[in-house]
Order: C-alpha cells, then sequence, then structure tokens
C-alpha cells in the first residue's frame, strides 16, 4: 500500500476574487441594466435629465424594498405571494392613521406601517411552518384574505394622504444633492441586508433551509424560527414600502398594490435569485427591481408600447431562468463523465 | 471473541440495543465497542441491520432498549445534534452538504467564527478550512460552492467538519462504494492518521479486501444481531462469510420445476460508460435467472439498460431472435417484456388510482372504444387479474395506496401479466414486504416460470436468490463476476462473487 497521498493544497491565486464579481449575476444583471440606460439615453438625451434620474429612483425605491424582503422569502425556498396586499392594507392604512390622528408625528406612522406589515408576514410565516404546506400555496391564500379585508375596510373610500398633512407628501419629493431622501434609505436597507445575509451566522442560515431544508434540520438549525423570520421581515419591509407609498402616489384605496407580487417575483428571479431557494443575494434582487422600473420607463422613453413592455419583461425573466437551468445541466453533465466509475 | 482485556476504556458501546418499526424488527441485538485509535468492521448481509446500528449511534433512531455508553457515561440520545454534542460524527454514503454554500460554510455552517459585530470572519473560516484540508492533505478550494463536488470530496469535507467538531469517533457507512481506487487510498490515509491521533473508527464495507487492510477488528452482525466481535488477524475471509450468512437457506423458497426451453432473452456484450460493461447472459422460457450482488453494483441498471429505458453505448439485446431497439420501452413492451420496479410506489404505480385502473394500464388500448376508455370493460379485466393473483383489496375502487405492499406488488404484477409478456424483469420483488405475503410473491413468480414466462429476478436477498433461481449472475462493480448454476450456488460463493475481487469468471 502506498503512503499517504501527495501534500497537495490548494492554494488561492490572486485575481480570483476580481474574476467571480465579472462572472457573478449580480454583474450581469448590472451590466443589462446599464447596457439600457446607455442605449437609452443615446436614443433620447431627455431619459437621463436631472428630473429623469430623480423619477427612476422614486419610481424604484418601492420594488427594491419590497424586493429585498421577497428575496429573504424566495431563498428559504418560500415565496410570499401575498405582499401586493400586504401593500395595499399597509399603504390604506396609513391613510386611516392620518385621517384619525391628523397630528400625528411621521416616524409613529413609519412604525405603525412596518409592525402592521410584519404582523401581517407573521401571520404567512406561522401558516407556512405549522402547517407544513407550500407557501406558494397559503400565500395565495392569505393575497386574497388580505385583499378581501382591505376592500370590506375601504368599500370605495379613497385617502389623499399625499396633500393631508403635506409634510408626509412633500417626504417624497425632497433630496439630498439632487438624490431623493427615498432612494437613499432603500440603499441604506439593502446594504444592512446584504450584510446579513452575507456575514450573519442566522442570515446564512436562510441559504442553508433553501439549499436542503431536511440537512439544514439535521445540523440544529432551527427551520421554522429562521422561515417565519424571513416572512417577518419581508412583511415589515413591504410595511414601510406601503407608506413609501401612500406618500409617493397620494390616493390610497382598496385596490392599492393589486398585482405587484408577480411584479416583484419576476424582480428578485430576474435578480438571480433562484425561486428554488438556496442561492442568489439581496443586492441582485435590487437590481433586478431597478432593471424592470427601469425597463418601464426606458421603453416608454423609446416610444415603445406598453404591450410590447410587458412582453419584454416576461423574455426576460425567462431567459434569466434558463441561464441557470443551462448551467446547472452542463455542471450534472460534466461531473457523470468525469466520476464515472473505470468499469 | 476477544473480551476487551486490559485495552483502554472503551470511547463508545452499545449493548443489547433492539429496535422495532411497527412489527418489523430491525435491531434485536445491536451491540458494538469502539475503542480509542482501532479502526473498527462493522460486516453482515444486506438488511442484518447495520444501518439501524449507525443510526442508533447518529440518534437518528431512538433504541427501544439497551444500554448505550459513551466514554464510560450512558447516554440517550434524542436528536442527531445530540449525537455530534457527545464527539459521534457519521458520514454516510451519500453526505448531506448544501449544495449552494461554499465548502468552508458547510464545514463551519452554524458555528462560523465571528469577529466584530458579531459578523462571520471570513479570511479566519477560509484559513481554518485551509488548515483542515492541509492536515487531510486534499487539495479543495475553501471558497468554491459544494454543488458540483464528487462524492468522494464530499466524504472529505464531512471528514473535515467531524474533525473540526473535535469528533471522537467517526462513523463512515459504506464509504468506499462510489469512490475509484485513488480516492479509497486517500480516504485511507486520512483514516489512518486519525487512528493515530487517538479517534475510533466504525468502517462499514462490503469489500473484505478493505476490511482486512484497515481495520483492527471486526464485528459480524446477522438479521439483527449482534454475532461475533474479532481481531482481524484472527480470522479469514471464509470465516466471517460463514458467521455472516450462518443459517439454513433451502427450504424457505421453493421453486418449483418447469420445463427449460428455448432462449427468449439474450444479451451481449451490453456496456455503458461508467455504470457497467461487458454484460452478456440468456434467459430461457421456464427459467429464472437471478441478477445478485451488492446495492450499487449496476444490476439495476442493466435490467433499465434491457428495457429501453437507459441508453447503451454497445452490445445488443435480442428478444426471440429479433434484435431490440434501443432506448424505447415502447419497443421492449411490444417485444413481450414486463418490467416490476424496484420502487413500486413511484415506477410501478399510480398510488391515488383505483385497484381497477392500476391493474388495466398496459391495456389502455384494448379497452379503448372510440378512443375512450370502457369502464365495464376496464372493471371485468381488473377483476379477472386481481381474483387470479388472490390481490386482497375491499374493492376494486379503492385507490392502491390502501393495499399492503404484498398486495400493492401483486397490482403492479397483474398489470404486466395483463400484457400476455414473455419475459419478466423483477427488480427487487419483495423490498418492504411482510415475511407472510413474502412467500406468496414468491410462489406467484415460481409458477409465472412453471408457466414458461422467462424472469429476471434482482434481488439483494441472499436467501431469496439462492431459493428461487435457476442461474445466478453475481455482479461486482459493473460486471459479472461470476455465474452459478442452481446445483453450485452456495451462499458463500455469492457472497464472494459480489463482494472481494472477482475470481476468474466461471
Amino acid at each position: 500500500m502506498t503512503q499517504a497521498t501527495p501534500p497537495a493544497v490548494y492554494e488561492p491565486r490572486a485575481g480570483r476574487a476580481i474574476g467571480r464579481i465579472f462572472v457573478s449575476r449580480e454583474f450581469s444583471v448590472f451590466a443589462a441594466l446599464a447596457v439600457l440606460i446607455i442605449v437609452t439615453e443615446v436614443v433620447n438625451p431627455r431619459f437621463l435629465s436631472a428630473q429623469g434620474i430623480k423619477d427612476l429612483l422614486l419610481n424604484s425605491t418601492i420594488f427594491v424594498i419590497m424586493a429585498v424582503g421577497q428575496a429573504l422569502v424566495i431563498i428559504t425556498k418560500n415565496v410570499d405571494l401575498s405582499v401586493g396586499s400586504i401593500l395595499g392594507l399597509t399603504a390604506y392604512g396609513t391613510g386611516a392613521v392620518f385621517a384619525t390622528f391628523p397630528h400625528i408625528p411621521l416616524p409613529f406612522v413609519f412604525l405603525i406601517g412596518i409592525v402592521f406589515g410584519a404582523i401581517l408576514g407573521a401571520i404567512n410565516g406561522f401558516i407556512v411552518t405549522l402547517a407544513g404546506v407550500p407557501a406558494l400555496v397559503i400565500t395565495l391564500g392569505t393575497l386574497y384574505i388580505f385583499r378581501g379585508i382591505n376592500n370590506a375596510w375601504a368599500g370605495s373610500n379613497q385617502y389623499f394622504v399625499g396633500n393631508e398633512p403635506a409634510e408626509f407628501g412633500n417626504m417624497s419629493v425632497q433630496t439630498l444633492f439632487g438624490i431623493p431622501w427615498f432612494a437613499l434609505g432603500a440603499l441604506v436597507i439593502v446594504i444592512i441586508f446584504a450584510i446579513y445575509m452575507f456575514s450573519a451566522r442566522s442570515g446564512r442560515d436562510l441559504y442553508a433551509i433553501g439549499s436542503d431544508t431536511d440537512a439544514a434540520r439535521l445540523f440544529g438549525i432551527k427551520v421554522n424560527a429562521r422561515v417565519v423570520g424571513a416572512f417577518v421581515a419581508c412583511g415589515a419591509l413591504t410595511g414601510l414600502a406601503g407608506v413609501l407609498y401612500a406618500s409617493r402616489f397620494n390616493s390610497v384605496g382598496a385596490d392599492t398594490g393589486t398585482g405587484f407580487e408577480l411584479q416583484i417575483v419576476a424582480a428578485v428571479v430576474v435578480g438571480g435569485v433562484a425561486i428554488f431557494g438556496g442561492s442568489g443575494t439581496v443586492t441582485g434582487a435590487a437590481i433586478g427591481a431597478v432593471l424592470l422600473t427601469t425597463m418601464t420607463g426606458a421603453l416608454a422613453a423609446l416610444n415603445v408600447s406598453k404591450f410590447w413592455q410587458q412582453a419584454i419583461v416576461g423574455v426576460l425573466i425567462i431567459a434569466a431562468i434558463l441561464l441557470d437551468r443551462i448551467l446547472s445541466i452542463r455542471t450534472a453533465r460534466k461531473l457523470r463523465v468525469s466520476e464515472a466509475r473505470n468499469v | 471473541m476477544t473480551p476487551p482485556t486490559a485495552q483502554p476504556a472503551p470511547l463508545l458501546s452499545l449493548h443489547g440495543a433492539t429496535k422495532s418499526f411497527g412489527a418489523v424488527i430491525a435491531l434485536s441485538d445491536g451491540t458494538i465497542e469502539i475503542l480509542p485509535g482501532e479502526i473498527h468492521a462493522l460486516v453482515g448481509e444486506n438488511g442484518a441491520g447495520k444501518s439501524t446500528l449507525v443510526k442508533v449511534l447518529a440518534g437518528v433512531h431512538q433504541p427501544d432498549s439497551g444500554r448505550f455508553e459513551v466514554d464510560g457515561a450512558p447516554v440517550v440520545f434524542r436528536s442527531p445534534a445530540d449525537s455530534k454534542a457527545a464527539g459521534i460524527s457519521v458520514i454516510y454514503q451519500e453526505p448531506t452538504l448544501f449544495p449552494d454554500l461554499t465548502v468552508a460554510e458547510n464545514i463551519f455552517i452554524g458555528r462560523q467564527p465571528r469577529g466584530r459585530l458579531g459578523l462571520i470572519d471570513r479570511p479566519q473560516m477560509r484559513r481554518q478550512a485551509r488548515e483542515l484540508f492541509t492536515t487531510l492533505g486534499v487539495p479543495i478550494d475553501p471558497d468554491r460552492i459544494a454543488d458540483g463536488l464528487s462524492i468522494a470530496d464530499q466524504q472529505i469535507i464531512e471528514i473535515a467538519k467531524a474533525i473540526s467538531l473535535d469528533a471522537k469517533v467517526l462513523v463512515m457507512d459504506e464509504p468506499t462504494a462510489a469512490l475509484s481506487g485513488v480516492e479509497v487510498e486517500r480516504l485511507f490515509a486520512v483514516a489512518r492518521s486519525l487512528k493515530a491521533r487517538g479517534a475510533g473508527i466504525l468502517f462499514i464495507s462490503h469489500r473484505f479486501d478493505e476490511v482486512f487492510d484497515l481495520c483492527d477488528r471486526v464485528t459480524v452482525m446477522r438479521d439483527g444481531a449482534f454475532i461475533a466481535t474479532h481481531d482481524t488477524k484472527d480470522i479469514t475471509v471464509d470465516g466471517l462469510v460463514r458467521e455472516m450468512v450462518g443459517r439454513d437457506i433451502a427450504t424457505l423458497y421453493p421453486k418449483q420445476d418447469a420445463t427449460i426451453g428455448d432462449t427468449v432473452l439474450s444479451v451481449k456484450n451490453l456496456s455503458r460508460a461508467g455504470v457497467f460493461s461487458d454484460i452478456s447472459f440468456d434467459v430461457h422460457s421456464g427459467e429464472i435467472v437471478a441478477l445478485a450482488g451488492l446495492v450499487g453494483a449496476g444490476r439495476t441498471e442493466v435490467a433499465r439498460a434491457v428495457f429501453g429505458i437507459d441508453r447503451y453505448d454497445a452490445g445488443s439485446v435480442t428478444v426471440a431472435g429479433k434484435r431490440l431497439r434501443a432506448h424505447s420501452p415502447q419497443a421492449a413492451i411490444d417485444a413481450g417484456m414486463g418490467f416490476v420496479p424496484e420502487d413500486r410506489r413511484k415506477q410501478g404505480l399510480v398510488m391515488e388510482l383505483s385497484v381497477a385502473r392500476n391493474a388495466t394500464l398496459t391495456l389502455r388500448k384494448q379497452l379503448a372504444r372510440f378512443g375512450l376508455i370502457d369502464s365495464r370493460r376496464e372493471r371485468a379485466a381488473a377483476e379477472d387479474w386481481t381474483t387470479r393473483l388472490q390481490v386482497k383489496t375491499g374493492s376494486q375502487d379503492l385507490s392502491v395506496s390502501t393495499l399492503s405492499g404484498g398486495n400493492q406488488q401483486k397490482v403492479v404484477i397483474a398489470k404486466w401479466l395483463a400484457t400476455n409478456p414473455k419475459l419478466l424483469i423483477v427488480d427487487e420483488p419483495t423490498r418492504g414486504i411482510d415475511v407472510g405475503t413474502k412467500s406468496e410473491v414468491h410462489r406467484l413468480i415460481s409458477e409465472l416460470a412453471g408457466q414458461g414466462i422467462a424472469v429476471l429476478m434482482i434481488s439483494s436477498e441472499l436467501p431469496e436468490v439462492l431459493g428461487m433461481a435457476d442461474t445466478i449472475l453475481v455482479m461486482h462493480e459493473g460486471r459479472i463476476s461470476a455465474r452459478l448454476s442452481r446445483a453450485e450456488a452456495t451462499a458463500e460463493a455469492v457472497l464472494k462473487a459480489a463482494s472481494a475481487t472477482p475470481e476468474s469468471v466461471k
């Protein structure tokens, strides 16, 4: 019998880290975004005016915040389809708060929105983990339940919070160095959650759960607590987005946020978060959200009809998923040949 | 037997552990003792209770009774986490890693080194991982994701995890089954260095050369019970095999005598790269040919290729003198073949459908009129077959999931018999079936052979193979390592050909 294997040890090579950035999914989404902006700007120079940039950022803000929350949930191999309804409820709730307490300090309004959203998210999380039923079905149910409550609550009533109080409506147009406060806030949220998902043990647990839930359980990871946590975070972020929505879009009613869930899931998937969990980053999801909102603005600036805009978004989603699938098939094939037994 | 006199206190000892699942007793006397600095082999036939014993050690199963001590103190494990905390690490044949996480994270998940703000210190984690791999002498990039690693590398990562956890006892459940020669050498080198550091290793293997090469002591199990522990230098392969088999087989599975007729199936030089190679055999009408061997030897793969489910690279399959088109199950069915798969719940039956629907699935064309299935005729056909095979069911309309394992198997067989097959391939026909119904399935298969159907049977159960088959082909690592007639077949001969390096093919 030969003595041990030669002491071959993996030596890290310089420049690998940089190489990795260029092959990462975030980079390719970001590149797509850059190409889109440049092409649009060349064709229509008004696209990147100061006002144009501001609109772009403001329009993205709400979707970016929601996409970050949704990414947490999807990474654990779940999904939250009720986010559109949560946004509706929290946005309408914001209107109701102002109607009842016209002089309430603004920070309280945000706090109420976030806690309200978190509670709705917790409901999702508890039902999903306790019942052990796929989140797709549960949150499809709560999508209708939350929307139904919103309908019953609002009826045909609408609140116009943008004017009353005026300071709340003005928040959405205030800027710092020409950048809207809302966009800066969204950026801070993305950074915090990116660090959390990359560098906190509990953040890594979310990836482990999405990668292999049973194995995660065997490792003693508190799977249910983490999954509920992800849903709560998603609800809270969506609640925050609901308050911002009320500030920016002025009128909120029974159907606010209808259909947002699919746009958010689309943004997250385009941003490189695998729909079956375990991989992807909140940064990618955020860039995906910016890409989809920018796409709408850019196609309008390019005079592309609204119908084609939707089709192009669809193509993007399928392209993102096919790319992942092709990569994984290629790896699998490579492995079958290289690991074959010598028979 | 070696009483542990003047030996160091065992790291782990399990005495008289029992475990049953419902009426099935999986473990009737689980006994093992692992000393520091030893590599201890655990051997036994398929179904001898080795995996159950491992799962008891791992904390996956809780024993119903028995004495379990770690470091001399009694322990009760409620979960795998308890076992891990007690210093026991189990490496399964197919390790469970998180495919999307990096190698370093897979080693340290849940206990990553932390730096400022309680955030994970990645450079530190990477350095520790690299140190572990240096100790093990293997070049694995700690930063790559685990997806796509070979089984061998995955096992090394599990071992690295065990070392970083300071595991005192390392249990390896058939670690070499999926490894190539070089990888086995590497694993052994690692095992020896762990042993030198005072760890105890429990090594489960079917390969006797490995047992004798690597291990200090060996424990034999049979039928869920401890048989004996030996120093490997005091025992021979023949001695081990005798203890593993040690039972009277001949009377259990009587096969009726049948006139063996013309060649029905003829397989010539069948090969599929990386899976099996150079497989040749014939099956005659009225004959039962058994494919024996260990799990993973390539038996099911051969059957799947013959039936056209998988492709093959070279060779030919001939049925009743006509060459069969490759990779076409429909062609195989048209030529008169039936396939009763190993996993009848997933592949053999549509669990939600009724007994009648399942039994007539292969007859849909004959039963259809104008493209629609005539349910009265469907019922009649189903009734006919289920009565003939004595399927015990309350009603034809109950879903098959309500039947017992044995009766489900009869429905699968009925489904194929309805097509009037010349050749039936049965893969592990009695797996998961209780003892009483087992013999009914055997009687059924034997009767079919008596009626002139050729049967190719895959079975991991030695008594079944020896009792039922007219001819036994033993496979080992993708090749046929022995061909035995009913007269020459003994448990020892089959086991030897399946486990050890093959002798010259007879």
